[in-house]
């Protein structure tokens, strides 16, 4: 009998600690945050979205190989000589035209691994997180800069000039006697 | 009374009926489930240090009238292996047997849908009635889910009926009435005189109804809330067991419908409590419309103050859903049968005595 009003009191009486704990709740400040509005603040070496800063990119193709799932396709082609490739920002020449710069973020898993040996250091990881997509082939992002016209255009002067040297190669092998052969026309590096 | 009002607006019998019956509906029971809904997510969130909806109108107000736009474009879906007649008429069976309910209810001495003497009684047989149609939409779903919630809801509403109904005999017994218009006029003057502090009489009986009226008011408190199915009672809705119980397969404008009548029991058995317990639409302290000479004031301040505890009650229900777990079936029906009926019946008995002394 005694157990019996023990436990209907012990009952009620637990309902009451429960509720006055939720009743305290209700005026404390929330915690949680109205995201898109408000934003956390990142950890200072988050990793999300790579950028490539093109101007500062000498092709030298180190991030793709250095990629352990190969989303990096990085396709080049040499300047011919007497075209101005352009300079990086500490002021070396470039002497490649990178015509295809191609990052698939579908399957980067954010390692950063490309990042460090980049020579000039113009890989780097953003702060952007919110690039969802509908479909995986526009998480394929092209960072080339030029457009697709001047891509076409080096790549066929590029041509053009292999052909031209080797028809001069082939004009000099047949008159061995008067030119001797030289490699100033090369495109130096 | 409103009844005499709307006669004499509209000259027919007809209208006013027709007016009067509507009234609750629209100027209640609508904009109550407007304003339950989002008070009940709003204090949900807040007592787990959330905001809660916050995109609609401002801090979210308008947010209830969003999801009922969403609610009446969606498709009306009826399984194929239901049966159709029962399961169409579920909804409204539910939806009719609370809002009969609102019938009894007396919202402020000028306004009570219908002045019956059993009004007490008939509000519980109205809501016993909801059982019917929660029975009915399990069964018909065809859908294994809604039928355990069926059954639960069905057991669990006629366990509870019992000790809802001994609270409301002992009631009975002090009062002599069971009109509802008549049991809350007589605990006016002030909150002393409500019957949770022992009714309108004095001596000593008044000082021994104390305790045991208010182990009453927290019996009735729980098997009333036990009753509509709301947490801790909630094992027929039970989302983590049985999906949504009865309303599993129902959609749209059905769905809301149940939804509706939810809120609206929310209500009405707050408003039995009120009425039985807080001196119904009674002020505590005493009128403004007395104080100025404004006697037309009063019914709209019994209105104000019949709202104002009701949605407290409400806000109670809500509170304890946040705080307390499920329970399982047998703790239900260990706690209504062990501990609910046999307190009830001696505080009945205690009662009995003391009234016949
Ligand atoms: S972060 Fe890792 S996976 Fe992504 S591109 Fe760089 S090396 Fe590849
Ligand atoms: S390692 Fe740096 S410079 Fe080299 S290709 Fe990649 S981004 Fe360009």
């Amino acid at each position: 009998m005694k157990e019996y009003f023990k436990n209907a009191w012990s009952g009620l009486f637990t309902v009451f600690i429960g509720m006055k704990i939720t009743f305290k709740h209700l005026f404390v400040p929330a915690v949680t945050i109205q995201y898109p509005d408000e934003r956390l603040q990142l950890p200072e070496r988050e990793r999300n979205r790579l950028y490539v800063n093109m101007d500062d990119c000498i092709g030298c193709d180190q991030c793709a190989r250095a990629c352990p799932v190969d989303c990096i396709t990085i396709e080049t082609v040499k300047g011919v000589p007497g075209e101005d490739v352009g300079k990086t920002s500490n002021g070396k020449r470039k002497a490649l035209w990178v015509t295809k710069f191609d990052i698939d973020f579908a399957k980067c898993c954010y390692c950063q691994l490309c990042v460090f040996p980049c020579p000039t250091e113009c890989i780097y990881m953003t702060d952007v997180f919110e690039f969802s997509e509908l479909k995986r082939e526009n998480l394929i992002y092209d960072f080339a800069t030029l457009s697709l016209q001047e891509r076409e255009e080096k790549k066929i002067n590029y041509a053009k000039f292999e052909a031209e040297k080797a028809a001069e190669k082939a004009a000099v092998k047949a008159a061995p006697v008067n030119k001797p052969v030289d490699n100033q026309e090369l495109p130096k590096p | 009374m409103i009844y005499d009002f709307f006669f004499k607006l509209t000259g027919s019998n007809f209208l006013a009926d027709v007016i009067q019956s509507l009234l609750p509906l629209f100027i209640f029971i609508l904009p109550f489930a407007l304003f339950a809904v989002l008070f009940e997510r709003k204090v949900s969130a807040h007592m787990q240090d959330r905001l809660g909806p916050m995109r609609v109108g401002y801090h979210g107000i308008l947010q209830t009238i969003a999801d009922i736009l969403k609610l009446i474009q969606k498709e009306d879906i009826i399984p194929t292996l239901a049966d159709k007649p029962l399961f169409n008429i579920a909804p409204v069976l539910v939806f009719a047997g609370s809002y009969a309910a609102f019938a009894a209810i007396p919202f402020s001495s000028a306004f009570i849908g219908s002045n019956i003497d059993l009004g007490v009684i008939f509000i519980i047989a109205a809501s016993g009635f909801v059982v019917a149609g929660i029975l009915m939409a399990g069964w018909s779903s065809n859908n294994k889910y809604s039928l355990l919630g069926a059954m639960r809801s069905a057991a669990q509403i006629i366990s509870y009926e019992i000790p809802t109904v001994l609270v409301v005999l002992s009631i009975i017994m002090i009062t002599g009435t069971t009109n509802l218009l008549t049991l809350s006029e007589m605990q006016t003057g002030h909150f002393w005189n409500w019957m949770i502090f022992g009714g309108p009489q004095m001596g000593l009986a008044k000082f021994i109804f104390i305790p045991i009226m208010i182990i009453n008011f927290v019996i009735i408190y729980i098997s009333t809330l036990a009753e509509v199915n709301r947490t801790p009672f909630d094992i027929p809705e039970a989302e983590s067991e049985l999906v949504s119980g009865y309303h599993t397969e129902y959609s749209g404008m059905k769905f809301a419908m149940f939804f509706l009548s939810e809120y609206a029991n929310m209500f009405a058995v707050s408003a039995i409590v009120t009425a039985l317990f807080l001196g119904g639409y009674q002020s505590p302290v005493g009128y403004l419309g007395n104080l100025f000479g404004a006697h037309w004031l009063i019914p709209i301040e019994q209105f104000f103050w019949f709202t104002a505890k009701g949605i407290f009650f409400v806000f109670v229900q809500m509170w304890l859903r946040w705080t307390l777990p499920r329970l399982r079936v047998d703790q239900l029906m260990a706690l209504c049968w062990k501990y609910l009926i046999p307190i009830a019946f001696v505080n009945l008995l205690i009662i009995g005595l003391i009234t016949v002394l």
